[in-house]
């Protein structure tokens, strides 16, 4: 496929894809608020970023990748069943879950890892939740010979074994992590304290959209292959673009890929996800938007679940990659903009969806995206039959089968 | 003249450099940490700094990760940090107290009225580890306008001409991070420090802090020569801990922690 625009090409004036500004800013949030030890590193990180961006070669070379390695571009896929089923607007699904390791996380990780190459590092630290960036990582590592250190909460490490298992055939070293919850946000503690003792050989290639400039839009513009290619998908199968578009979020990034090809098009309305977990005000949510405050953590200005003392608060979610009391920065600049909206899904209607979708199309998703699924399911019967949604498909569900069974009282 | 540049001149005059011993506020209840830090001074700490818990101290080893979650359990908050500082001034109104943590608690209080309220509680410098100079505006302003000083941090990675971009407008003292890595883990030798304290000199003329890895006597009495100031920390911590029962404090803990910062002191002293 072509890539008239480029997710690498400069951004345009008077667009709301022209983010962030030199401060690493959207709106008031994101920035770089790390130790200064990592300062330099960040600058530099930046300055190979943008070299990597004018360089034809590294585009080629990406490309490349993402066509025979990862499998691009990922198949539009009309969802006929689950449509009938619903009975009101078209929905497609955005097959990411096809890419290699089973998720849009390659998308990013191959992105990153030629950056680090270029920049000579040997070593690589990553965080992971579901355990699918952390895959993701690890392929990678193997694929150019790195060595390859995750972390992974000790919940997640239990609630994710096939994913620690693949981590280790793949060569990587999983580190569980006991602080706090042993969950995401603890992971990215971890891997920040790892890169910080580190800082000369090894590159940390964070999974999402967060972090401290410039990781929010470099993750963002290897992201944004997911939604430029549905553009062109669409045009050829509609002829027009989607009414809406929908995705989980957790770090945001399977959502920010997707959404930000869009941003300028005011016509389609865009839609994240949160997890609710056993619901927004159940106190045992995910959801940082909905119940969250603008706070700094791990690198960045953004909505944070946290007390009236700015002690950070722990997030819930059955699903493993939304369990993160944090979102990307330019979520919490497109909520307060009111470009993009956000609402929660809870663990029981993801359980719901992520069985019907398997039921009615075939398709065992991610829990992760069975919460964009359970929205959809919400919206498209309030909405008229020429009329579209797109539902990013971020990862397949084949990790979440244990967690799911346990849920349904099944034993396997 | 403010606390920290008196004290600082002074010890000058006496021709030694400083022990900044640490403490986590709340560790492991008010009244310990408040009895602690009362009774530093008279054990040997020229300046003091008092650590404000945070739930993701990114920085931090598990010395001090641990000292945070047990501040945290005991109910701390920036609020009770200042009010801690304040009953200190009471009877001491000599000895620099900095307060050091992460950027949202100070976020979630208002920069403006935390800077006002330390300032007015006794506070006189604080370091804040996750806000580098590119983020530094968010507190500048209040801060000085409070009179307080906002502790400037570098690092091995900080280059020369970073260097002088960061301490331009420094004030108080600067801290030097002198390993790569998080608190209380590895150790700068004398010999990295000899190399890097020049590098940091030709940037300010401010008394230079080493802290991070400083543990044994002979550590601080390296790094106070070489420097102009030891911090201490997860030693400190370390001997604490191991007083503790079942996380609570014993009769041991407050002597304990004592012991050591003597022994600390007298080596800087020697």
């Amino acid at each position: 496929m072509t890539n008239t625009s480029s997710p690498l090409s400069p951004p345009l004036a008077n667009s709301l894809r022209s983010g962030p500004d030199d401060r690493g800013r959207f709106g008031i949030f994101g920035g770089r608020f790390v130790a200064e030890t990592l300062m330099p590193l960040l600058l530099e990180l930046d300055e190979a970023y943008r070299a990597a961006q004018a360089d034809p070669e590294f585009r080629r070379e990406l490309d490349y990748y993402l066509k025979d390695y990862v499998g691009r571009p990922s198949p539009l896929w009309f969802a006929r069943h689950l449509t009938e089923e619903l009975g009101g607007a078209k929905v497609y699904f955005k097959r990411e879950e096809l890419n290699h390791t089973g998720s849009h996380k390659l998308n990013n990780v191959m992105g990153q890892i030629l950056v680090a190459r270029r920049m000579g590092k040997t070593r690589i630290v990553a965080e992971t939740g579901a355990g699918q960036h952390g895959v993701a990582t690890a392929t990678v590592c193997a694929l150019f010979g790195l060595k390859c250190t995750i972390y992974m909460g000790a919940t997640d490490v239990e609630r994710q074994k096939p994913n620690v298992f693949r981590m280790h055939l793949l060569g990587a070293e999983v580190k569980p992590v006991t602080a706090g919850a042993g969950t995401l946000k603890d992971a990215m503690n971890e891997a920040m304290r790892d890169w910080v003792a580190n800082v000369a050989d090894t590159y940390f290639l964070v999974g999402t959209v967060a972090g401290p400039h410039p990781y929010p839009e470099m993750v963002r513009d290897f992201q944004s292959v997911i939604g430029v290619e549905v553009k062109e998908q669409i045009m050829q199968a509609e002829g027009r673009l989607p009414d809406v578009i929908v995705a989980a979020i957790g770090g945001g990034s399977n959502a920010m890929g997707i959404f930000h090809p869009f941003l300028d098009d005011a016509s389609v309305k865009l839609i994240g996800v949160e997890a609710a977990g056993h619901g927004l005000d159940s106190g045992k949510t995910a959801a940082s938007i909905s119940r969250g405050r603008p706070g700094v953590l791990h690198g960045n200005r953004t909505y944070l679940l946290q007390d009236r003392h700015g002690q950070i608060e722990e997030a819930h979610s059955i699903s493993a990659g939304l369990d993160y009391p944090g979102i990307g920065p330019e979520h919490s600049w497109l909520n307060d903009i009111g470009r993009a909206e956000y609402v929660g899904v809870t663990d029981e209607e993801a359980l719901e969806a992520f069985q019907v979708c398997t039921r009615t199309e075939g398709i065992i998703p991610a829990l992760e995206c069975a919460h964009g699924l359970a929205h959809v399911m919400k919206i498209a019967p309030t909405m008229a039959k020429d009329q579209i949604i797109v539902l990013n498909v971020s990862g397949r569900g084949d990790k979440d089968i244990f967690t799911v069974a346990h849920h349904l009282g099944v034993k396997l | 003249m403010s606390r920290i540049q008196t004290r600082f001149a002074a010890l000058k005059k006496e021709g030694r450099g400083a022990l900044i011993p640490y403490l986590q506020a709340c560790d492991p209840d008010y009244d310990t940490s408040l009895e602690l830090l009362r009774a530093m001074p008279a054990a040997g700490a020229d300046l003091i700094e008092i650590g404000v818990p945070f739930s993701d101290p990114s920085a931090d080893g598990p010395t001090i990760q641990a000292a945070a979650l047990r501040g945290l359990k005991a109910g701390a908050t920036l609020g009770r940090v200042l009010e801690m500082v304040r009953v200190f001034r009471e009877t001491d109104n000599e000895t620099p107290i900095v307060l050091m943590g992460y950027l949202n608690p100070i976020d979630s209080y208002g920069p403006a009225e935390f800077c006002f309220d330390a300032a007015q509680a006794g506070v006189d410098g604080i370091i804040v580890v996750d806000m580098p100079t590119e983020e530094a505006d968010l507190l500048d302003a209040h801060a000085r306008e409070a009179g307080l000083d906002i502790i400037s941090l570098v690092a091995p990675t900080t280059s020369n001409s970073r260097l002088f971009h960061v301490l331009r407008e420094a004030s108080g003292f600067v801290y030097y991070v002198s390993i790569t890595g998080i608190t209380g883990t590895n150790s700068a030798s004398a010999a990295d420090l000899e190399k890097a304290l020049p590098r940091i000199r030709e940037a300010t003329s401010l008394p230079v802090a080493i802290g991070f890895g400083i543990s044994t006597p002979a550590q601080a009495r390296a790094a106070s020569r070489i420097g102009d100031a030891a911090v201490v920390a997860s030693a400190l911590i370390k001997t604490m801990a191991a007083t503790l029962d079942n996380g609570q404090a014993t009769e041991r803990t407050v002597p304990a922690v004592l012991k050591q910062l003597e022994g600390l002191a007298a080596a800087v002293r020697a």
